[in-house]
């Protein structure tokens, strides 16, 4: 697609849309196989969500994530599926800065990065899951 | 049951909250808890984690759609999102120094008032409102696709009211693992008097960064369970794009009302299960 050559709030909501509709598509994608495999290797256990264990400390941070991904263990995936989901709406704010950069709306460009900080405090400093 | 019996009902059930919710405007996360809780017994804080992750789908998988309807406004989604997000913070922060049995309570009071919200008649909304002086700075101010046919413009009023009421709405969101989408078109319908439409899909748009802000918190403290979190994402996120693409012509007054019994229901079995500490 061609970048037109004056941004207006329209551009933006559609390249908005287009983004949005993408990391949805793929993080679904992710979670749809790790899900396959998941009921392949593990349907015939019981499902047992009574009791609270929390996660284990793999399944809780990107590096672990990313290592049990990698190595095909089927809730590593979908982890990973949800990871690129929380990931998509912090993709689409920090789309939107350079769309009020290319409007040259300095007003909404601070509004935005004040957004995406607190975004990125919460996945990287509060719970320091990343 | 076993894995794949579980995921199957769980999934089929999240469908059908997702499709529901969308039709009807009143959002399926809120009713995905009392679901998980009451019906399949999962522990409520992985109920909230699933929640929290199946909100984003359906917020981001709808806005999309939504988008290019040229109903939803960016800039008040932008700025509302300063308090949301803040909120949301302070939501996931909270949660964990409150007891399950505590947040059973507060989410079922949170319950029965959108029950009570959906059912209450929405005043005729005002039109052709004075430009208000924080909003037109703000720029907020905008036009939509009316039923009349042609663009229709609206005048944005009571900013600072409809931000403290969008702080409200993150907190709650971050807490209890849900959207909160009715605080937030109440804060912007009612509050801030922007056209019902514009509301509701503002609204959505923003659910999923708000959303995201909690996500990292659950994330890191284990609460999102992948055999859990995935029938409830997929069967939320396909329920929802069914719903949208029919939301735009749908009649859904009857819908809405019955989704509302079930809400105010789910609620009291919640305020029941957090009084006897059972959940």
């Amino acid at each position: 697609m061609a970048l037109p050559r004056a941004w207006t709030d329209k551009t933006i909501e559609d390249f908005v849309g287009i983004l949005l509709r993408t990391g949805v598509t793929i993080s679904a994608a992710v979670v749809l196989f790790g899900g396959a495999l998941y009921l392949i290797r593990h349907g015939r256990s019981p499902a047992e969500y009574r009791v609270f264990r929390g996660e284990p400390s793999d399944l809780r941070s990107l590096h672990g994530i990313m290592r049990d991904a990698w190595g095909l263990s089927a809730r590593g995936i979908i982890q990973l599926g949800l990871v690129l989901l929380i990931a998509t709406p912090v993709a689409r704010v920090a789309f939107s800065i350079w769309g009020f950069a290319a409007e040259r709306d300095r007003m909404y460009m601070a509004f935005t990065v004040l957004v995406l900080a607190i975004l990125l405090y919460s996945l990287l400093g509060s719970g320091s899951a990343f | 049951m076993n894995n794949l019996e579980f995921s199957i009902l769980v999934g089929a059930g999240s469908f059908l909250a997702g499709l529901l919710g969308s039709l009807t405007g009143l959002g399926g996360g809120v009713v995905l808890v009392p679901l998980l809780t009451l019906f399949f017994h999962v522990d409520l804080r992985y109920a909230i984690g699933a929640s929290l992750v199946s909100v984003i789908a359906t917020s981001s998988g709808a806005a999309a759609a939504y988008v290019k309807e040229g109903y939803s406004n960016i800039r008040i989604g932008m700025f509302l999102e300063i308090a949301t997000t803040l909120g949301a913070l302070a939501g996931a922060f909270l949660a964990a120094f409150i007891s399950p049995k505590a947040l059973a309570f507060i989410f079922g009071l949170m319950l029965l008032y959108s029950a009570y919200l959906s059912h209450k008649p929405r005043p005729r909304a005002a039109r052709n409102l004075p430009p208000d002086p924080l909003a037109s700075r703000l720029q907020m101010n905008g036009d939509f696709p009316s039923e009349e046919g042609g663009l229709r413009h609206y005048n944005v009023q009571n900013v600072p009211t409809g931000f403290g009421l969008m702080f409200g709405a993150g907190a709650l969101s971050g807490l209890l693992g849900i959207g909160s989408g009715a605080v937030k078109v109440l804060a912007m319908d009612q509050a801030m008097k922007i056209p019902f439409k514009v509301s509701t899909t503002t609204s959505n748009f923003m659910i999923g960064v708000t959303a995201a802000a909690s996500a990292g918190v659950y994330l890191a403290r284990g609460y999102i369970d992948p055999g859990l979190a995935m029938p409830v994402m997929l069967g939320v996120l396909a329920g929802s794009l069914t719903g949208a693409r029919i939301l735009v012509k749908a009649e859904t007054k009857v819908l809405r009302l019955v989704f509302s019994v079930v809400i105010g229901v789910l609620g009291l079995q919640m305020l029941y299960k957090g009084i006897t500490g059972t959940i």
